[in-house]
């Protein structure tokens, strides 16, 4: 068993588009996405990230926004107890997201015991 | 955090909030300021979606909706004014750190929601646009999401709410209830978009069940805030809300099929909702205390036959057939004609009804309306005349654009027996 972040990227373009009908439609899906997760005791927390911030260079210079490579703001993430990266994989493959076109990155939690 | 959940959000929450909020607060920022209006509401809804879906539901949604709608329409609307060079001084009021207070001064939501539907209903609008703009910002429908309920393109949707809009925004721009006379005008444009906003709903058929019942569901709502209103109400509208009820009570058994007296007779009358036939028939007794008798009247005095008539064979025709003259006397209408040639099929037999058809008093209407082809169609078969019957159905299909009703028209057509003249 190992914890592991699920980050959502990006489906601004078709979030913005969505009529209050299928804001609601599509709000269900998160609620039956994490409940899901909670009913089998994997669902670790998670929360959802404002736009917008700030990013701070080694030069401490300081920028509007997320670091420039990708244009798709993280607009959330969620942290999962499974046994393996797969089944991370897995449950993410459910996040709803990914039908308005965004992604889903997932990342290992590193544990010392691990090692 | 479980329990704060989507269950608290009834159905069309979101759908209603808009509606309820550009109702609100173009009543304080004015109807010129519509559009920035209508992206506030739509900005906020999504800041729910993104908050809400890890955080669960807020104790009060509507009010954080609309601390939050409310605050980004200021933002704008300053924003807007700066670069103007202007001060803002179409913000109206003080403000204020409690939501609950700001309630308050905008007023109820369902006193907002009844002046917007009379900005939307201005009979200086075209009706069909005045109609599109109440399925928009009254109902929260989107442009596609009206394109589809409506069966007309999505650009013609667009066209026809720019044409309000941009009427609304050379008039009143805080619009004030209108009364006596005037409300009697207004009302008469009110039950107008009501009655095709039901029929959008009622009549066509869609690969969307739920569109169809959202529309009617709405025009009935919509109904609603007039009636249980403060205003006086005439039997014309008490007509119409009762006519709504009575159809709309026969909608469960109407799936997958089209509306009209034509397939009443395949309908299982159990799953017939018979709260609605009894509040419809609460409202026709209303109706008829101002003594006014309107379309509205007596096409509810047809619907009523129907929702109480325990079968098809024990329906009162000749009732009806005297209520469509009297249709007919108050206006003359193609439709009516047909309906009243249906009724007249069901009294003296297909080729009477037949015959009634052929003398609808309007050319094109064969050409126009395919329903009634599938009327001669049907009579055509009752009256034993089996290519005839093929012919008029095939024409109704050619003419339908709706994929139900054509699978009903290719059911109709290849269950004619073959080789039969």
């Amino acid at each position: 068993m190992a914890e592991y972040l699920l980050m959502f990227r990006g489906g601004d373009e078709k979030r913005k588009k969505l009529s209050p009908n299928e804001i609601q439609e599509h709000m269900q899906k998160w609620f039956d996405w994490v409940d899901s997760m909670r009913d089998r005791k994997i669902y670790q927390g998670g929360d959802p990230l404002e736009g917008g911030g700030k990013t701070v260079k080694p030069d401490m210079t300081v920028t509007d926004g997320p670091f420039t490579e990708s244009k798709e703001l993280i607009g959330g993430y969620i942290v999962i107890e499974v046994g393996s990266e797969e089944e991370a994989v897995g449950e993410a493959k459910n996040c709803p997201v990914l039908s308005i076109d965004g992604t889903v990155e997932v990342r290992t939690i590193a544990d010392i015991d691990r090692h | 955090m479980r329990g704060t959940h989507i269950d608290q959000l009834f159905s069309h929450f979101f759908r209603h909030e808009y509606g309820r909020l550009v109702s609100i607060l173009t009543r304080s920022f004015g109807v010129s300021q519509l559009d920035l209006i209508e992206d506030a509401v739509q900005m906020a809804l999504l800041e729910a979606l993104e908050t809400w879906a890890l955080r669960g539901v807020p104790e009060n949604p509507a009010a954080w909706l609309f601390r939050v709608a409310k605050n980004k329409t200021i933002d704008v609307i300053r924003r807007e004014a700066m670069v103007r060079r202007r001060t803002p001084d179409a913000i109206m009021y003080q403000e204020s750190g409690r939501s609950d207070v700001s309630l308050e001064v905008f007023g109820k939501g369902e006193d907002g929601l009844l002046r917007m539907m009379f900005a939307c209903c201005d009979p200086s609008i075209p009706v069909a646009s005045q109609v599109a703009l109440t399925l928009k910002t009254l109902c929260g429908f989107s442009a596609k999401e009206i394109a589809s309920a409506l069966l007309v393109s999505i650009e013609s949707v667009h066209k026809r709410i720019q044409r309000a809009k941009h009427y609304l925004k050379g008039h009143s721009d805080f619009n004030e209830i209108p009364t006596g006379r005037d409300l009697d005008g207004r009302m008469v444009s009110v039950r107008k978009v009501l009655y095709l906003l039901f029929n959008g709903g009622y009549a066509s058929s869609h690969s969307d069940e739920h569109i169809r019942r959202d529309l009617c569901e709405e025009a009935i709502r919509l109904s609603r805030l007039s009636i249980e209103s403060s205003l006086k109400i005439v039997g014309a509208t008490w007509a119409l809300h009762a006519l709504m009820l009575l159809q709309a009570a026969r909608l469960s058994a109407r799936v997958g099929t089209h509306g009209g007296i034509i397939l009443l007779e395949d309908q299982d009358r159990s799953l017939w909702d018979t709260d609605l036939i009894d509040e419809g028939i609460r409202c026709i007794e209303r109706s008829s205390e101002t003594g006014d008798v309107t379309t509205y009247h007596l096409e509810a005095a047809i619907a009523l036959h129907h929702c109480t008539s325990p079968s098809v064979e024990e329906t009162d025709w000749e009732g009806i057939l005297n209520l469509y003259e009297m249709l007919l006397d108050l206006q003359s209408s193609p439709i009516y004609e047909l309906n009243r040639a249906i009724v007249l099929a069901k009294i003296k037999g297909p080729n009477v009804g037949i015959k009634a058809i052929r003398q609808i008093n309007d050319p094109y209407f064969l050409q126009k309306y395919h329903w009634a082809n599938v009327a001669l169609g049907q009579l055509f078969f009752d009256a034993g005349n089996i290519n005839a019957a093929r012919q008029a159905f095939e024409s109704a299909l050619a003419k339908t654009e709706s994929g139900q009703e054509k699978e009903l028209l290719r059911k109709k057509i290849s269950s004619l027996p073959v080789g039969e003249s």
